[in-house]
């Protein structure tokens, strides 16, 4: 056993002088292939990490919620389908959502304004997120101006501003009584955004959907657990910004994959013939290539999985910054909680470090193999 | 010292960080409770469905919520307006098989 | 000792360019014996050695060795005789790390790698630990004063200090018998006798010295004890010296 590791050690000692002959070129493979793993590693913490985050903060969201469509659009809802739609088996209550947006021509940035179902604010008075405090100026008790759908400015006063904490479900909302929303957007009486629908038993939420859209044609309902799947597709690898950052590193680490994998140069197959003659089996030559290549690879998944952590906990995933900003002028200021997924980075792990190992030991197995007097021929 | 140690220190340092990290995740989950919580209750009270990740078009501030044309607003295969419109992609709803 | 009997190894066997290397050569070796393979080139000098050396398979014929150390061979002690010519692969290099150490004509040293790991090298998958040869590496460069150079990688040396070297890389696993082929062909006369006198000091030690060479300063030195001419691949003559 002893030995065992002994050879291990001895056979690394070996490949690590021979990699650093080659000093630049492999240090340069190296930071390419780590920028690599910190790229796929940052998005796999951080969609987790939203993930883990959506799971907890919209827990409680509604169990499904109605549109009504037409012609392939929102359209407003009739609360009267609420009585038809509460008297369906296993729904346990139907409430009528008032929400919509609102576009600020002075900041240039878009609110959502929502309804309270508590009641609360009462009218004149509302709430505001963290952001639109912090981009806009007001505070409590100050008068904040909306435009009417005449024209009008209609002065309400900020009665609370929602806690900084709750920025990554609240940032851009303005909360306002019902009256108000109503008389903002001439929103009509006896109509809602949509309807709220809590069931008694989550798993009867499939038949109760089957049964709205049998009753409703022209309705849509979108249950929980198709919001909550709504942010596995953030980050979807097909477009964007991302991709085009993936790409150049995977290009550049192609080159340099390439250049190893294409055969071995006339020096390498030299080496390995001397190494062969003066007494290494074809399975320590293996061996030392194995490590050559485990070296670098599982160097850079190590740091790679490191300075992502890092990035996307402590630097709040700043490469991803601009793409998360956007166009949007209004954006919340949110650290998440970190989570670590043992299963992706297990996978990320056999993505990394197993392909480009192969890709050592593979080229240098037909050398390996030449017989041992070759170098004396 | 051996090459082959400097190596091997190296890699127990990494791997070492890596379960630090691991602590911080869990202490950090548990630190993030609270926060939590308090969004928890304004989602509750106000029936939110969305996070607040991007405000710059509706189908991007409540992805759930969007129209599934939106995204293409030109043709399918159309690039986005917005950068944030290629993080998102359109949802999937279960009804569309109803 | 190292015992030939009648050995052939032949070339590409079956087809048109068949080449017979080594016709019918037996030979007895006797431990601590000095002994030159002499003949022109193409002669089958350097196919003996690596048949002598487990490099290769005789096509026919037997290779026993007798009282040299053979590990991983289960149930023999080393003084035991073993044929080598029927074992299998992993034997052959285990047999050959342990007994032979290697002299190759153009030193066949690992360039950009330091002196220090380039002696080390054939001890590397033994699985020994490090510390025990590596001091016995320290020593042999003590030996050959190029000390100071450990540290050096090998391509900066100079062409006597490069076959220092090599020398101490063929004595890194302390082996029984040392061969080498066409040792001085890249050496002037001096170093050449310095050679030949570096090998006369492993033969006062009791290792068997193996050379094949077509150098008239090594068949002609007085230090072999016996000097075997070869042409066309088989013995036309052998001559003992006192």
């Amino acid at each position: 056993m002893s030995g065992l590791l002994a050879r291990h050690r001895n056979i690394i000692d070996f490949a690590l002088s021979s990699l650093l002959r080659r000093k630049a070129k492999n240090i340069s493979l190296l930071a390419v292939y780590t920028l690599i793993v910190i790229i796929i590693a940052s998005c796999m913490l951080f969609i987790n990490a939203l993930k883990q985050e959506a799971a907890a903060v919209l827990k409680d969201a509604p169990d499904m919620v109605v549109q009504k469509m037409v012609a392939g659009r929102h359209d407003l809802m009739p609360v009267s389908r609420g009585e038809v739609i509460g008297g369906i088996t296993g729904v346990r209550g139907v409430t009528a959502r008032l929400w919509g947006y609102y576009y600020d021509a002075v900041t240039r940035a878009n609110y959502t304004l929502t309804v309270s179902d508590g009641g609360q604010p009462a009218p004149g008075s509302i709430y505001i997120g963290s952001a639109i405090a912090r981009l806009t100026g007001f505070s409590q008790g100050d008068l904040m101006p909306l435009r009417t759908y005449k024209g009008e400015s209609k002065l309400l006063q900020v009665v609370r501003v929602l806690p900084a904490e709750a920025e990554i479900v609240s940032a851009d909302l303005i909360v306002l009584s019902e009256k108000d929303f109503r008389e903002l957007f001439n929103f009509p009486a006896g109509f809602a955004t949509d309807l709220a629908v809590s069931a008694g038993n989550p798993l009867e939420l499939a038949t109760i959907a089957a049964k709205i859209v049998h009753q409703f044609p022209d309705t849509r309902p979108i249950m929980k657990s198709e919001m909550l799947r709504t942010y596995d597709s953030i980050f979807d690898w097909r477009g964007g910004m991302i991709v085009v950052m993936f790409a150049v590193a995977v290009l550049a680490f192609i080159i340099f994959a390439w250049d190893k994998a294409s055969g071995l140069s006339a020096e390498e197959r030299r080496e390995i013939g001397i190494l062969k003659s003066i007494g290494w089996e074809t399975a320590d030559v293996l061996l030392l290539k194995f490590w050559e290549g485990a070296i670098i690879s599982l160097t850079a998944f190590l740091c790679g999985a490191t300075v992502a952590y890092c990035h996307v906990f402590f630097f709040s995933a700043s490469l991803f910054e601009h793409a998360l900003k956007g166009w949007a002028v209004l954006y919340p200021q949110f650290r998440l909680a970190p989570s670590i997924n043992a299963y992706q980075l297990t996978i990320l792990f056999f993505l990394t470090v197993v392909p480009y190992t192969a890709a050592t030991i593979i080229p240098s197995w037909r050398s390996a193999t030449v017989d041992p007097d070759s170098s004396m021929r | 010292m051996r090459k082959s140690n400097i190596f091997i220190l190296i890699t127990c340092f990494n791997l070492a960080l890596l379960l630090l990290l691991a602590a911080h995740a869990r202490l950090g989950k548990q630190n993030a409770e609270v926060p939590q919580a308090v969004c928890a209750g304004i989602v509750k009270e106000l029936q939110l469905t969305d996070l607040c990740l991007f405000t710059e078009a509706r189908y991007t501030r409540h992805p759930s919520m969007a129209d599934f044309h939106a995204p293409f607003q030109d043709h399918p295969g159309a690039l986005d307006h917005f950068p944030s419109g290629s993080l998102v992609s359109p949802p999937r709803f279960s009804h569309e098989g109803l | 000792m190292i015992e030939l009997c009648a050995i052939t190894k032949s070339f590409a066997v079956g087809l048109p360019y068949q080449l017979t290397a080594v016709r019918d050569v037996s030979l007895v070796i006797e431990q601590g014996q000095f002994v030159v393979i002499k003949g022109p080139s193409g002669s089958g000098k350097t196919t003996l050695l690596t048949l002598i050396g487990c490099m290769a398979r005789p096509t026919s014929g037997r290779i026993m060795l007798r009282g040299l150390p053979h590990p991983g061979l289960p149930g023999s002690a080393d003084s035991a005789e073993v044929e080598i010519t029927s074992l299998p692969e992993r034997f052959l290099t285990a047999i050959r790390r342990a007994t032979f150490g290697f002299i190759f004509q153009h030193f066949n040293l690992v360039r950009g790698i330091t002196v220090l790991e380039n002696v080390m090298l054939p001890a590397y998958p033994t699985g020994e630990p490090y510390e025990l040869f590596r001091s016995r590496a320290l020593q042999l460069l003590e030996l050959f004063s190029i000390s100071r150079h450990a540290a050096t990688p090998v391509d900066r040396l100079s062409g006597g200090e490069t076959q220092r070297v090599a020398i101490a890389r063929a004595l890194i696993n302390n082996p029984k018998v040392i061969i080498a082929d066409e040792p001085t062909a890249h050496l002037d006369s001096g170093l050449s006798s310095e050679f030949m006198e570096i090998l006369s000091t492993f033969q006062a030690q009791g290792k068997t010295v193996l050379i094949a060479s077509h150098d008239p300063l090594v068949y002609e030195s007085s230090i072999p004890d016996m000097v075997v001419q070869m042409r066309d691949g088989a013995i036309t003559g052998i001559t003992r010296q006192q």
